[in-house]
């Protein structure tokens, strides 16, 4: 640790990682909370892997990688939620076949660019010690942007994730937020791509806010919750893989799952044996129909 | 009798899902500030005709009109309390917070829905009028996870009432509580009926007629009477079978002799 830490003042790319861990957290925090609540999982899962066929294109085009996973990213999330708002279709197939055919797409790009299959592995599992100064304002302008629409309408996406049929008859534009939503999710999987690669993105999106969703009991509660998480176990597998030389990105990974693996077995304990702990039913009221 | 304003009126509406017929040439006039009760057996179409009315599912024949416009357009102005709540009972959100997404499209200007922000003051207090209403002011702070079955009814009839609407629309309110609470709702529902139209879906015909002015009977077609009309003829023609009818204990039931 105190090796690490050394290492932390010595070091721009571990500084970079630093950074880039806490940014990518305030992504995770935010959108992951909307995700877990909106079961949306296996929709970002095919966002995310959809996103290497836009990396391949962009490697193979000579343009940035990540322009190109911001571009699949958001086109697959629009082709998703279209497909489910307006052909009243179970999504799942679709989602599948963005999944695997993103992939193969992304594949057949990179291994005909020349002299890019090295990072291959890079793209799959991230490597958050490579991240450049450049893509930290990128990730930067990718939270203030969710942050600010969030923070403008998260009475309207919460009317939308909680009630989809309230929601609408509130005359809320309940297609518009919900692509909008799968949007920010896409973008989000952009940010974490960063650090954990396209592969694990679905764990350090969904981790840390289910985590936080067994205590909190408001999503506000719960994205900041599961945005602290998302940083201690980001900056603690970071410090925890430097040493042993570990990749980072499974180190975080394995760190917020066994988090999580913990944090379910103690709340159920809890719950069973009846002992009152600072989670969702702490605050009870009088009522007639006790 | 005055001659009170139309709230609600369908004319002929037949309505389907897929090739099965669901409601058939049903014609029905709410006038403003009635209680109707709807009954009718399962499947006869009772929750369709409210889905009708409130726009989320369309006509096939017929036409329908809502506070002297389309379904779609007075949307706003109603106030509905589903049979099933559509959400998960586990999401993480309080009795106020869910009260409060009742205010959303409560503004003026009918852009208010895509304003952005926070809830104002007068958007608080009206929450907390809804819940002192319906009696259930002291859950506020409740995660809708720990609330009876009771309880969750009386934080959606809030969360309708939120938005101050002109006409209450309710799915089957008590299917699930125990009779107390289901007179108390009742009992509410009449003192809420002196500012307000209500409809309300009931499998319990011989419960409501001591509330409400007129019984409409849906089986695919629709019959209206009065309550005090109501009697054995009436049920079984509707259900279709004989129905043995369990007296209320309450007064001025026009029910309470046992028809075989």
């Amino acid at each position: 640790m105190t090796q690490f830490l050394l290492a932390l003042t010595e070091h721009n790319f571990l500084q970079y990682a630093l950074v880039a861990g806490l940014l990518a957290s305030i992504g995770c925090g935010v959108m992951g909370t909307y995700v877990v609540v909106k079961r949306i999982a296996f929709i970002a899962g095919g966002i995310a892997h959809s996103v290497l066929g836009g990396m391949g294109a962009a490697i193979y085009f000579g343009f940035d990688p990540l322009t190109g996973a911001l571009g699949a990213a958001v086109l697959s999330a629009l082709l998703i939620g279209w497909v489910r708002l307006q052909l009243k279709a179970h999504e799942d197939t679709l989602i599948s076949a963005l999944w695997a055919i993103g992939m193969a797409v992304g594949i057949l790009f990179i291994t005909k660019t020349p002299g890019y299959q090295s990072d291959l592995m890079d793209l799959l599992f991230g490597n958050i010690l490579l991240v450049t100064e450049e893509s930290l304002w990128f990730m930067g302008a990718l939270d203030g942007l969710l942050l600010i629409i969030v923070g403008a309408y998260h009475r309207q996406f919460l009317a939308v994730v909680f009630d989809e049929e309230f929601a609408c008859l509130r005359g809320i534009p309940v297609a518009f937020f919900y692509l909008l939503l799968l949007v920010l999710v896409a973008i989000t999987v952009v940010l974490l791509i960063q650090v954990v690669g396209l592969i694990l993105v679905l764990a350090l999106l969904t981790l840390p806010a289910a985590i936080a969703g067994q205590y909190a009991n408001s999503l506000g509660r719960m994205m900041l919750l599961a945005t602290l998480i998302g940083g201690v176990v980001s900056i603690s597998g970071l410090a925890l893989s430097y040493e042993p030389d570990l990749p980072p990105g499974p180190t975080i990974i394995l760190l917020v799952g066994a988090l999580y693996v913990l944090s379910t077995l103690l709340t159920r304990f809890l719950t069973h044996y009846r002992i009152p702990y600072p989670t969702k039913r702490q605050k009870r009221g009088t009522s007639r129909d006790e | 009798m005055l001659l009170r304003n139309t709230a609600i009126e369908l004319q002929s509406v037949s309505f389907a899902y897929r090739s099965f017929p669901v409601l058939e040439e049903v014609s029905l006039r709410v006038e403003d500030g009635e209680f109707l009760g709807i009954v009718g057996p399962n499947a006869g179409g009772k929750s369709t005709l409210l889905k009708l009315i409130l726009g989320l599912l369309h006509p096939h024949a017929g036409t329908i009109d809502v506070l002297g416009g389309r379904p779609a357009e007075a949307r706003q102005k109603l106030g509905y309390v589903p049979q099933h709540p559509s959400f998960p009972r586990d999401f993480p959100i309080t009795v106020e917070q869910s009260v409060l997404l009742g205010r959303l499209g409560t503004g003026r200007r009918r852009p208010g829905i895509l304003s952005p922000g926070r809830y104002t003051k007068s958007d608080r207090n009206a929450a907390f009028e809804a819940l002192t209403e319906v009696e259930a002011d002291g859950l506020a702070n409740r995660q809708i996870d720990s609330l009876s079955g009771g309880q969750l009814q009386r934080v959606l009839l809030a969360r309708a009432l939120v938005s101050e609407p002109a006409i209450l629309i309710l799915d089957e309110p008590t299917a699930n509580i125990d009779q107390r609470i289901e007179s108390d709702i009742f009992d509410l529902l009449k003192r809420l009926n002196v500012r307000m139209t209500i409809l309300v879906v009931s499998h319990d015909i011989a419960f409501i007629s001591s509330y409400v002015e007129r019984v409409a009977c849906i089986n695919r077609s629709l019959v209206c009477h009065p309550t005090d009309a109501i009697d054995g003829q009436v049920i079984q023609d509707l259900y279709g079978e004989e129905v043995r009818m369990v007296a209320h204990n309450h007064t001025h039931n026009p029910l309470t002799e046992e028809h075989q």
